[in-house]
């Protein structure tokens, strides 16, 4: 463990452990003090204990609100799927609706409210035709506007008496004010055809982001409050740390992992199994050896 | 820390950030000073100046004034995400040439400091590039590769517009993507955007197959370039990582591609090294430069597999294209 010896060093492996897994310098000291003033004034130092109370203690930071769960009780339940380019938001609509229909059995209608990308449509289609769920695309002709495309999806939900209207948006950098203005009508739309909705914004942030995602999570919860984290691509070897810092900053839970590209690869957030990869050394870390000389 | 916080605090690296209130960590704040010359640099300028505030008036500068600069440079690397080991490696440099520098001399040390540190920064990310190679017998192949999402397809797209603008070349995309839904599609629609011919096969073939398809139609037609557009892949897949080396090994590209995402965190020398190591590759784009993340990971790709950064994709249409400025990279990394 990083504890073994217990020495001026320690500390320092320590917050280098976290900062590398992208925890980011201000929890890395906030979470390595705490530990640090725990194990001085109570005399910690079984180095299984010290590494046990590290867990907890970044499990707690990552499960800020305590509750990381979707209520599921609404008719239908609304969420809408925001976040950067190429995080995983389409990707990630389709295994939740995989999951929402065949572990759960709802009815789950997409809209696919990312009128800009190239082939975003076909591809949110390809998704939902392996999902076997219904997708609501603006029709030739018709309105085409994202909250056009919004509004219509959730009134087919109402209509064929979905349970869950999921709705995939265009991806978007956080810096880009008229495009997170339109993420905010979307969300007004919806809010228009069904009061109450969306009862879920999802923000998809990808696990090899680093200290941006604390601005992406700031400004995308500006434009439309966002209840979630989406923490795709775990499957690599990014630890998603950054989801620490949101979940410190912005009290923002981690409700779902990506981990893969195929339908089944969806899992609701494990805070402790989450914590616990987080400082395990990755034998894969070919800097291991030394630093890289550049 | 001051040193009046005693040893502990000192050999601390990250006590700086300690739950503070964003003041210097001498706790004496100086006015700000109106003549810096880099605006962009002021913040960080500024904190040094903080941290060799009695330099000048003591006349010496000690290992530890050297030491305390560090810690902020440190700092202000990590929050620009440049990895961990690179950040070592390079203040490590830094601080010989500060050591040996004449900074007392200068109206300004924190300055002078700064001055170092940028330069060291540009000549690290510049170094020697590297121009696109075209073959004496065309096509001239162009193998992209990268991470899923980090902007692959689109810089594809890009780069044919650019060679077509800048070297009137006739250029022609393989849709290699057979993986990801409705890839073949997007490639279609952004290749015909920017002018070029796209090859495909629906996703009715391995990947490998439709590469070396693609190079046959590309020889027929007589294009001068081929750009073959590849599924996003994990380096430690290691059976896509193995699809790539058989793509790259059919269609012997004069040039492989990574598409690096900006915003990548500490990871980014963990994929570059594995590209690196897998299927090589010989210079970077840099993707999402359009944010305001300040791009550390193409410090860090530079840094350790020493492969240039040759483009920078900065925004969802295909004129958003620039060939790469390590300049206006290491102000980037260092603005705060
Ligand atoms: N390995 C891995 N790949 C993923 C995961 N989630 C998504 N991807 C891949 O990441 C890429 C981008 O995913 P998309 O779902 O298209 O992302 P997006 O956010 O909708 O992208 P835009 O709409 O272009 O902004 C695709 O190649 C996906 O297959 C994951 O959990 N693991
Ligand atoms: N803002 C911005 N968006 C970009 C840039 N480059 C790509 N994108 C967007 O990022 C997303 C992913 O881009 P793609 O080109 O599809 O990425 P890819 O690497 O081909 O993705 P996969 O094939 O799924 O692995 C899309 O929404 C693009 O429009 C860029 O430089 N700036
Ligand atoms: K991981
Ligand atoms: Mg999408
Ligand atoms: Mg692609």
């Amino acid at each position: 463990t990083l504890f073994d010896t217990l020495d001026d060093e320690t500390w320092e492996r320590l917050e280098e452990a976290l900062i590398m897994a992208d925890v980011g310098a201000k929890a890395t000291a906030e979470i390595v003090g705490r530990l640090e003033t725990e194990a001085t004034t109570g005399g910690m130092t079984d180095p299984a204990a010290l590494q046990d109370r590290l867990t907890e203690l970044l499990a707690e930071a990552a499960r800020p609100t305590g509750d990381a769960t979707i209520d599921l009780r609404h008719g239908p339940t609304v969420i809408m799927v925001c976040g950067v380019n190429g995080t995983g938001k389409t990707t990630s609509i389709g295994k939740l609706a995989h999951t929402l229909a065949t572990q759960l059995g709802q009815k789950v209608v997409l809209g696919a409210a990312d009128t800009f990308r190239a082939a975003a449509v076909e591809q949110l289609q390809i998704w939902g035709e392996r999902a076997g769920v219904e997708v609501v695309a603006a029709v030739p002709g018709g309105a085409s506007d994202p909250a056009s495309v919004a509004f219509e999806a959730v009134r087919r939900g109402r209509e064929a008496g979905a349970d869950v209207v999921i709705v995939d948006t265009a991806g978007r950098l956080h810096t880009q004010l008229p495009l997170m203005e339109e993420l905010a009508k979307v969300r007004r739309v919806i809010e228009k055809q069904l009061p109450g909705a969306p009862h879920e914004i999802l923000l998809t942030v990808d696990s090899t982001t680093g200290q941006n995602g604390l601005r992406q999570a700031q400004e995308f919860s500006q434009a439309a409050p966002v209840t979630g984290i989406v923490l795709t691509k775990l499957d690599g070897s990014a630890k998603g740390g950054i989801a620490i810092a949101i979940a410190q900053e912005l009290s923002i839970p981690v409700k779902l992992i990506g981990i893969g590209e195929a339908l089944e690869d969806l899992r609701p957030f494990d805070a402790d199994d989450f914590a616990s990869a987080l400082v395990r050394p990755d034998e894969r870390d070919p800097l291991a050896a030394g630093p890289g000389a550049p | 820390m001051g040193r009046r916080r005693g040893r502990r605090a000192e050999r601390r690296r990250l006590s700086a950030t300690r739950p503070s209130d964003g003041r210097p960590p001498r706790g004496r704040r100086r006015p700000r000073r109106a003549t810096l010359t880099a605006p962009v640099f002021d913040a960080l300028s500024e904190k040094l100046q903080a941290t060799l505030d009695d330099v000048r008036q003591r006349g010496t500068l000690t290992e530890s004034d050297v030491n305390a600069a560090m810690r902020e440079i440190r700092l202000a690397l990590l929050e620009a995400d440049v990895n961990f080991k690179v950040v070592k490696s390079f203040t490590n440099t830094v601080k010989e040439r500060c050591l040996g520098a004449d900074v007392l001399g200068q109206l300004n040390p924190g300055q002078q400091v700064v001055g170092i540190v940028h330069e060291e920064l540009v000549s690290l990310l510049g170094g020697e590039s590297i121009e696109l190679e075209f073959s004496p017998r065309p096509p001239t192949v162009i193998l992209m590769s990268g991470l899923q999402g980090s902007g692959k397809t689109t810089a594809v797209a890009k780069l044919a517009k650019h060679l077509k603008e800048e070297k009137g070349s006739s250029v022609a995309l393989a849709a290699c993507d057979v993986q990801r839904p409705a890839a073949v599609e997007q490639l279609r629609l952004v290749g015909e955007q920017a002018g070029a011919t796209v090859y495909d096969r629906g996703t009715e073939l391995p990947a490998v197959d439709v590469a070396r398809w693609a190079l046959d139609q590309a020889k027929q037609d007589g294009k001068d370039v081929l750009i073959v557009d590849t599924a996003g892949r994990l380096h430690v897949d290691a059976e896509l990582m193995a699809e790539l080396v058989a793509i790259r090994d059919a269609v012997r590209p004069q040039t492989v591609l990574l598409t690096v995402d900006a915003m990548t965190g500490q990871d980014a020398v963990n994929v570059a090294e594995q590209f690196s190591a897998a299927a090589g590759f010989d210079g970077v784009v840099m993707s999402k430069l359009d944010g305001d993340a300040r791009g550390g990971a193409a410090l860090s790709v530079k840094a350790v597999t020493g492969k240039p950064i040759l483009f920078a994709s900065t925004g969802e249409k295909l004129g958003d294209f620039q060939v790469f400025h390590p300049d206006r990279m290491a102000q980037r990394i260092l603005g705060m």
